[in-house]
């Protein structure tokens, strides 16, 4: 009995020390990140890699689940006689929810995982302390532009799978089944509010990359610096960046879309 | 990779990324703020007003011209007050006719207005007193069915 409550303690002391570690470490980004955009070089480098990068794989998913939405909502609107409203089914779960959220998960899956395992090679191979001994911190050198080029290349990543899911949508909806083109638009504009809807998806898919960005950079700085310890970081850092998202967007949502 | 292709990618990406936010904010999704120009309010008072809802539409044969901002419960009235703005291009004479519609079968609700024949026109602020409730469909049905059981009534009687 007393072992399993000094478990308990042991692991809720833990959470809160590296909750606070982490919010320490954010600060410690924030405080450094003027000194990095001194060389934009850096933070450009880390936006090719963390988005340009990330291109192909969020437009094709984005496309495919466009293409699913479209036909599965057409099977089932068909049957209402409402087809017509195949646009804003499609523009509205793509905008408000799924573009951010999906994007999220893909993102920190393929940008994020690659950001930890950089960082974490780099504390195993004294990288990090060979930067600190010479004076030049690893924070400004090598954190803050990862963490910078997840935050700005998220929104836009977002963006551009909402984007292609709804050309994916028109695609199966007016081009292969036959849903009239102008209905299919109008009806999508008339539901879909920029301020209402959009931006809201806008600031859902910021706060998802500040999210993912900073959870990965993180556990590559913090990884035990072993093979092992590398690779669990990774893990660490999709099964996190995955349940912060998802966590996140609830709360969100329950702010925003309260009906 | 060279210093100027990677700025070539990076600038095609973020040029990618505003227009796909640009496609939705045009193509896929209204502007809210453009459609209605510098507005003013003006409410209504009705006895039931159904399923409306704050930023329903309001229409004056079926052109959009405003949205409901609020809706409360005036306490001594026993009345709701819909609270709705107004495009400021647009005015209405003072016996204007406030209705809450549906539209389509079973679409959403909507505030309709029928403008009249006055030649003095609404202020920013002022009340429209002729309303008309919104349609509540068991009290359709139960009126029908009573003058149905009406009929059954008399109708031996002949």
């Amino acid at each position: 009995m007393g072992g399993v409550l000094r478990k308990l303690g042991s692991l809720a002391i833990n959470g809160v020390w590296r909750l606070g570690f982490i919010t320490r470490f954010f600060w410690m980004i924030l405080l450094y990140s003027g000194q990095s955009f001194t060389r934009l070089h850096l933070t450009l480098r880390e936006l090719y890699f963390s988005g340009v990068m990330s291109l192909l794989i969020i437009l094709v998913s984005g496309l495919f689940v466009g293409l699913v939405l479209g036909l599965q909502g057409y099977e089932t609107l068909q049957r209402y006689g409402a087809s017509e409203s195949l646009g804003t089914l499609v523009a509205l779960s793509l905008v408000r929810e799924l573009g951010p959220v999906v994007a999220g998960l893909l993102f920190a899956s393929r940008a994020g995982s690659a950001v930890t395992a950089e960082i974490g090679l780099m504390k195993v191979t004294e990288q990090l302390k060979a930067m600190d001994m010479m004076a030049v911190s690893p924070i400004a050198r090598v954190v803050a532009p990862r963490f910078w080029g997840g935050v700005i290349s998220m929104p836009l990543l977002a963006a551009l799978f909402s984007a292609m899911g709804v050309f994916g949508g028109w695609l199966i909806g007016v081009v292969a089944i036959g849903v009239d083109d102008g209905a299919f638009w109008a009806q999508m504009q008339a539901a879909v509010d920029f301020r209402y809807d959009v931006l809201n998806g806008v600031i859902k898919s910021c706060v998802f990359g500040v999210a993912v960005a900073l959870i990965a950079v993180f556990e590559g700085y913090d990884c035990v610096p072993t093979a092992e310890g590398v690779s669990r970081a990774i893990t660490r850092t999709v099964v996190s960046s995955a349940l912060a998202i998802l966590a996140l967007d609830f709360v969100m949502t329950s702010f925003m879309f309260r009906g | 990779m060279s210093r100027t292709t990677l700025d070539l990618w990076v600038g095609v990406f973020v040029a990618m990324g505003i227009a796909a936010l640009f496609f939705l904010a045009i193509k896929v999704g209204s502007v809210s703020g453009s459609d209605i120009q510098s507005p003013y309010t003006l409410t209504a008072r009705f006895d039931n007003i159904g399923g409306l809802k704050a930023r329903a539409p309001v229409k004056v044969a079926g052109v959009l011209v405003g949205r409901v901002s609020e809706i409360r419960y005036d306490n001594e009235r026993f009345q709701a007050e819909v609270v709705f703005s107004v495009d400021g291009r647009y005015k209405f004479p003072t016996d204007t006719f406030a209705n809450i519609l549906t539209s389509g079968l079973l679409g959403e609700q909507y505030l309709g207005l029928d403008p009249g024949g006055e030649e003095k026109m609404l202020a920013p602020g002022d009340v429209i007193k002729k309303t008309q409730s919104a349609v509540v469909l068991e009290k359709l049905i139960s009126q029908f069915m009573f003058s149905k059981a009406a009929e059954g009534d008399t109708a031996p009687a002949k």
